[in-house]
């Protein structure tokens, strides 16, 4: 009997670690290891922090579903990976710290045949003077990250539209907290949220309401932006941002690093070297990411933690980490199989795995800083990851090879976004955003480095109904009821 | 003529160098009957990128 251990219950975790035990069945142990006792579906976060859905709809129990599904479910975090084991054992193991299941603060061994990192992002508003300390968010600007800090967020929306009533303008600011932030896209929504909120709430005209993101320019979203055909045009995704928020009278910083945030105030550097202040009344700046932090040790007991993860803490996998400047750049960088070079029992899917670079061009200001966008992992390709490597360590366990069977490549597949500008079964709109590659491939799609087939955008109610059924949907999914596996991922 | 969803917009601000939606535009955006066959267009094209994307 082999044993594969999920780092991980989120997106890409639950997804690896579901598939994997179907396909095994009882021959075979899934153990999955995470902090959370809930699963989030994150996107839906956007409409609790408008309070438009409760924390309760966002999230569920994890524990029942793994019951359900035979899966060893362990609440708790990885702490360190030992691939070689020790100088007494030969198995490669776990050493995990329990933060719930009665056992809290306790640690254990965990031994396993393969190892797959699906632990996402650590949110750092450490990075940011004043938006945070290491993990935890600070108290001078809001966060729709998890479910409970979006559940804040609105708390404190409610709490400036109470004011707006009494005729206090307030200042909204909205967007990325640190110059190397990804994740543009949830800001992007909830920025559109706000504003359909406060129109809702009969106070738009007592707000004014300001975008600041790293991007060098809308619509960059970490992807260097995009093109979409539309109207007989290949039209850049700037243009089609740009025009959502001038349509609603929102104002744009961009190119900006924000270095330190106060009370009211945050303090940015752009990309000419200038530098500036952007006061608010509320603030959500998205964090930047990293990895999670795991570290691993060799048979002796040496750190190898550098060889198995980048310096961002990320899970080095089958990627072309030596490609250098942005003018070396290829599509072939990205990794495919996503196992780790050296321990061929390990794998990285989701937000866990290291880019081999970005994928928007990197920018430094006169001053030396450096601001770009880092790479978007988003929900459909960080499931697509985690189930092509379940499919992929389950013909390895089952005996079939030695070698990974699928791949799940950033350059070789499209992503489907549908981003809320704001919820309501008629009044509703979202864009409906389709694009393809994600990582372009500018030797196969020459000038805009996209199939323009299959690279697309729309606003409209329609989208918005796509967004509310998606919701429902990989919530269905996600609890393993009947016929999920039919729902793509 | 006059349209007045685009009276904040003001001259020579970055809101002024961009495109912007006019009437019939926005009022397709949420007309329920066309929106149904944007809803079908949407999860076709939807369908169509997962099969591509799967390998
Ligand atoms: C507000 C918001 C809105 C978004 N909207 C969209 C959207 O509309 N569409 C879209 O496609 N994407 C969206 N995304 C992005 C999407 O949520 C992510 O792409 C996706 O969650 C990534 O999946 P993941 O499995 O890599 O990470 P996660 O889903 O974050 O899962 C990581 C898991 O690892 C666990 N973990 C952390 N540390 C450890 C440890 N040491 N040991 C074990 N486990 C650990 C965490 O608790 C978590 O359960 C949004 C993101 C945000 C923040």
């Amino acid at each position: 009997m082999a044993r594969l251990i999920v780092m991980g219950g989120g997106v890409s975790g639950h997804t690896t670690a579901t598939f994997a035990k179907k396909m095994l069945g009882k021959d075979h142990e899934v153990v999955v290891v995470t902090p959370n006792a809930n699963w989030n579906w994150i996107p839906s976060n956007i409409w609790v922090g408008v309070g438009e859905m409760t924390k309760d709809e966002v999230v569920f129990p994890l524990a029942p579903v793994y019951k359900k599904a035979g899966i060893d479910y362990r609440q708790a975090k990885a702490i360190s990976i030992h691939p070689e084991g020790k100088s007494d054992r030969e198995d490669a193991y776990l050493t995990i710290e329990y933060t719930g299941q009665d056992k809290e603060a306790k640690t254990e061994e965990l031994t396993y045949d393969y190892l797959i990192n699906a632990t996402g992002p650590k949110l750092n508003f450490g990075a940011t003077p004043g938006l945070g300390e290491g993990t935890n968010l600070g108290k001078h600007t809001v966060s729709v990250c998890t479910a409970d800090h979006a559940a804040h967020a609105n708390l404190e929306l409610k709490a400036c539209i109470e004011k707006m009533k009494k005729g206090k303008r307030q200042k909204f600011l909205i967007g990325t907290g640190h110059g190397m932030c990804t994740c543009q896209g949830a800001a992007f929504e909830y920025i559109f949220n706000i504003e359909k909120t406060l129109t809702d709430a009969g106070v738009r005209d007592m707000a004014d309401i300001q975008w600041i993101s790293n991007e060098s320019f809308l619509g960059d979203f970490g992807m260097g932006g995009l093109h979409f055909s539309m109207g007989g045009y290949a039209a850049s995704s700037k243009i089609f941002s740009e025009s959502l928020y001038a349509e609603r009278g929102l104002d744009w910083i961009i190119g900006a690093h924000v270095n330190k945030v106060e009370a009211g105030k945050a303090h940015y550097e752009l990309l000419d070297g200038s530098f500036g202040v952007a006061e608010f009344d509320f603030a959500m700046l998205i964090p930047p990411f990293a990895g999670v932090g795991l570290k691993a040790f060799a048979k002796d007991g040496s750190d190898i933690t550098d060889t198995l993860f980048a310096p961002n803490g990320f899970m080095k996998v089958d990627a072309n980490y030596a490609a250098g400047a942005y003018e070396n750049w290829d599509a072939s960088d990205w990794p495919s199989t996503l196992q780790n070079p050296t321990y061929k029992n390990l794998f990285a899917v989701g937000i866990a795995f290291a880019p081999p670079h970005p994928i928007s061009k990197p920018m430094t200001t006169p001053n030396g800083t450096m601001i770009v966008p880092t790479p978007p992992r988003t929900g459909m390709p960080s499931a697509m990851m985690g189930k092509a490597v379940a499919l992929s360590v389950v013909d390895m366990i089952k005996g079939k090879t030695t070698e990974p069977t699928h791949t799940a490549n950033m350059s070789e597949m499209g992503a489907a976004c549908v981003a809320s500008a704001g919820k309501g079964l008629f009044t509703g709109t979202a864009a409906a955003m389709t694009v393809y590659p994600i990582v372009p491939d500018f030797k196969k799609y020459p000038g805009v480095g996209r199939d323009l087939n299959g690279t697309t955008g729309e606003i409209g109610l329609a989208a918005h109904w796509v967004k509310h059924i998606l919701h429902h949907l990989f919530i269905w999914k996600a609890k393993l009821k009947p016929g999920w596996t039919l729902i793509p991922e | 003529m006059a349209e007045k969803h685009l009276g904040h917009i003001k001259p020579y601000s970055a809101q002024f160098g961009t495109m912007v939606p006019m009437g019939k535009q926005k009022f397709l955006r949420t007309c329920i009957i066309w929106q149904l066959f944007r809803f079908v267009a949407i999860n076709i094209r939807m369908t169509i990128l997962i099969l591509k994307s799967h390998h």
